[in-house]
C-alpha cells in the first residue's frame, strides 16, 4: 500500500472542505482498502467520515430516509425498512457477508468498484484503471460481465446488490457539496461507461452523500429481490433482480423492475413494467414482459446464458411478489 | 482439538511448575523481531501539528481496548487492524487468510459486532473495544462456542477456526442460528478449506440453544 495520510473530520462542512480540496472520503472501507492494497486505487490523503452524524434511519411521512453512513446490516435489521421497505431489506441481506454488512456503508456501497478480474490486475489492460489501456474482459473471460450499457471500452457490471432494489423504488441522492446541498434519483448517479469508463458517478466536486430517501407507494411491500449466482450466499449477482406490483381487482396498476449483474449501471427496465399495467398478473404475461428486457442486450463471448438467465430471473420475481419473502 | 485447547491457555500448567505453550514462544519471537526490525514508535509530524506530506512515514497514536485491556499504539496509517493485532500486539490468534475481506479468518469482534479485520485501518478506531479468539475464556474456561467447536470437531487443520468462532458469536447474538439453513446463511462469510462445515453448523447451533 502506498503512503497516504489521514485525518478525522467531525462536520459535514469540514468533509466537504477537505474533499473540495482533492482529499478522499473513506468510511466503511471495504471496497477502499482492497484496492489501494492492490495500488488500484492510490489516494494520498484520506478522509475519515465515520464519526459524521449521518447514520440515522428513519421514517419522514411515507419516505424511508437512510442515513449515508448507516451500515447495510443495521439498514436491513431495522424494523421500518423491514415493514415498510422489504425490498430493501432483502437485497441488503443477498449482498456481501455478515462482517462487511457490519463494515460497509450505504454510501460506500452505491460507490463501490466493479469487481471485474482485469480491472485490480496490473497487467491487464484496462480503460478503467487506466484510461486508453484497452479492455481485457471484451475478449478474455466475460462470463460474470454485462449485456447491457456496456461499450466498446468497458463492459463491467456495477456489482451492488441495494441499488438494484433503490433504483427500481425511484429512491433519490442527498448530497451536500461546495455550493450547497442538492437531490437527484439514484438511478443518475451511475454513469454509462461510454469512451470514459473512469468517470462512473456523477456526484461533483466535493460533494459528499447525506441520505439516501426511498418513497412509499402501493407497490413497495408487494416487492421482492432475486438473486442468482454461482453459490447460495456471499457472492456476486449472475443476474438479479428488483421487482414490485401493485395489484388491485387482479389487475396491475403498477410495476416496478430493476435487474443487476447484467447491466453497466444498475438496469432499469420501464418497457417490462409497462408492458404490465392493466393485465393480470400471471406466468405468461410475465414472460412476454420479460423478453422486452432483451433489447438492445449485446452478449460476450462467455456470457450468452444472461440472454435465457435474464428473463427467467425476471419472471420468477415478479411471481415471488406473491408469495411472503 | 488439542491446538485450541492450548490456544485457550489450559495447557499452560504442567504438575512440576509453569511451562510456556507452543503459541506463547511463537507470540514472543514475534515480538522480539519486531522489535528488532521495526519501531512500533516512530517520530510522527503529528506532533508538529501540520498534516503530514503524502509520502510521509508518520504515524499517528491509537489507543484500543483490545479484550478489556486498554493498549496505546503508534502505527502507520497504513496497518489493518489485523496486522497491528498480530504484529504490535502479538495476539496471533487472530489469522491472516485471504486478506482482501473474502475467507473470514481475520473475524474479530469490533464494538460487539462481527467484522473483518484486515479491511480497516487501526488508525480509524480510537478508543474502539475489540474482542478477540484470545479474550474469549473466562478463568480458564473455554467459552461455549469454543467448548462447541471441540465437541463437535468443527475443524480440522484449524486455520480459520478463531474467525469462525469470532463470527459464531456475531451469529448468535444476532439472532441468526435458529436453524441449520439459517446458520449457513449467516455463517457464509467465513470459509473453511477442509470442509468441516457440518462440525461447525452443529456447533454454532449447539451453542446457540445453550445460550
Amino acid at each position: 500500500m502506498l503512503p497516504f495520510t489521514l485525518e478525522k473530520v467531525t462536520s459535514v462542512q469540514a468533509a466537504i472542505a477537505a474533499a473540495s480540496s482533492g482529499r478522499r472520503f473513506i468510511a466503511g472501507g471495504t471496497t477502499l482498502i482492497d484496492l489501494m492494497r492492490e495500488e488500484v486505487e492510490q489516494p494520498a490523503h484520506l478522509v475519515d467520515i465515520n464519526t459524521l452524524p449521518l447514520s440515522e434511519i428513519r421514517i419522514e411521512g411515507s419516505d424511508l430516509v437512510i442515513g449515508a453512513l448507516a451500515r447495510m446490516a443495521d439498514v436491513a435489521a431495522h424494523s421500518d425498512v423491514q415493514r415498510l421497505h422489504p425490498l430493501v431489506a432483502e437485497s441488503l441481506i443477498e449482498g456481501a457477508s455478515p462482517q462487511l454488512r457490519n463494515m460497509a456503508s450505504i454510501g460506500g456501497n452505491l460507490l463501490q468498484r466493479v469487481r471485474c478480474p482485469y480491472f485490480r490486475m496490473h497487467d491487464a489492460p484496462c480503460n478503467k484503471r487506466t484510461p486508453n489501456s484497452g479492455c481485457a474482459a471484451i475478449e478474455g473471460l466475460n462470463a460474470g460481465h454485462a449485456i447491457l450499457g456496456t461499450s466498446d471500452h468497458c463492459v463491467a457490471t456495477h456489482p451492488s446488490d441495494v441499488a438494484v432494489a433503490l433504483v427500481a423504488l425511484d429512491a433519490t441522492m442527498q448530497v451536500r457539496g461546495p455550493r450547497g446541498e442538492r437531490s437527484f434519483p439514484v438511478e443518475e448517479l451511475f454513469r454509462l461507461p461510454g469512451d470514459t469508463p473512469h468517470l462512473e458517478h456523477t456526484l461533483l466536486p466535493g460533494e459528499l452523500i447525506l441520505a439516501v430517501r426511498v418513497p412509499g407507494g402501493p407497490s413497495s411491500r408487494r416487492a421482492r429481490y432475486l438473486k442468482v449466482r454461482d453459490r447460495a450466499s456471499y457472492e456476486f449477482a449472475l443476474v438479479s433482480a428488483a421487482a414490485a406490483l401493485d395489484v388491485e381487482d387482479g389487475v396491475i396498476r403498477q410495476a416496478r423492475l430493476a435487474v443487476g449483474g447484467v447491466g453497466t449501471r444498475p438496469w432499469r427496465l420501464r418497457m417490462v413494467e409497462k408492458a404490465l399495467i392493466g393485465k393480470a398478473p400471471d406466468r405468461k404475461i410475465f414472460e412476454t414482459a420479460a423478453r422486452l428486457a432483451l433489447e438492445g442486450a449485446r452478449p460476450l463471448s462467455g456470457n450468452h446464458y444472461k440472454l435465457e438467465l435474464l428473463p427467467r430471473t425476471i419472471v420468477r420475481a415478479f411471481e415471488m411478489t406473491g408469495e411472503a419473502a | 482439538m488439542h491446538e485450541l485447547a492450548d490456544s485457550s491457555g489450559t495447557g499452560a500448567e504442567q504438575p512440576d511448575g509453569p511451562r510456556l505453550v507452543r503459541r506463547e514462544v511463537l507470540a514472543l519471537g514475534g515480538g522480539a523481531a519486531l522489535a528488532a526490525t521495526m519501531p512500533v514508535s516512530a517520530p510522527r509530524a503529528a506532533a508538529t501539528g501540520t498534516s503530514p506530506a503524502a509520502g510521509s512515514t508518520a504515524t499517528v497514536p491509537v489507543r484500543l481496548v483490545v479484550n478489556g485491556r486498554e493498549v496505546s499504539v503508534e502505527v502507520d496509517p497504513r496497518r489493518s487492524l489485523l496486522d497491528v493485532l498480530r504484529e504490535t500486539l502479538g495476539l496471533t490468534g487472530t489469522k491472516k487468510g485471504c486478506n482482501q475481506g473474502a475467507c473470514g479468518a481475520c473475524t474479530v469482534l469490533l464494538n460487539g459486532r462481527r467484522i473483518v479485520s484486515c479491511l480497516t485501518l487501526a488508525a480509524m478506531h480510537e478508543g474502539a473495544e475489540i474482542k478477540t479468539i484470545e479474550g474469549l475464556e473466562t478463568n480458564g474456561e473455554l467459552h461455549p462456542l469454543q467448548a462447541a467447536f471441540v465437541e463437535h470437531d468443527g475443524l480440522q487443520c484449524g486455520f480459520c477456526t478463531p474467525g469462525q468462532i469470532m463470527s459464531g458469536i456475531g451469529c448468535i447474538a444476532e439472532g441468526h442460528a435458529a436453524s441449520p439453513d439459517e446458520i449457513r446463511f449467516w455463517m457464509s462469510g467465513n470459509i473453511c478449506r477442509c470442509g468441516a462445515y457440518p462440525g461447525i453448523v452443529a456447533a454454532v447451533a449447539d451453542a446457540a440453544k445453550r445460550a
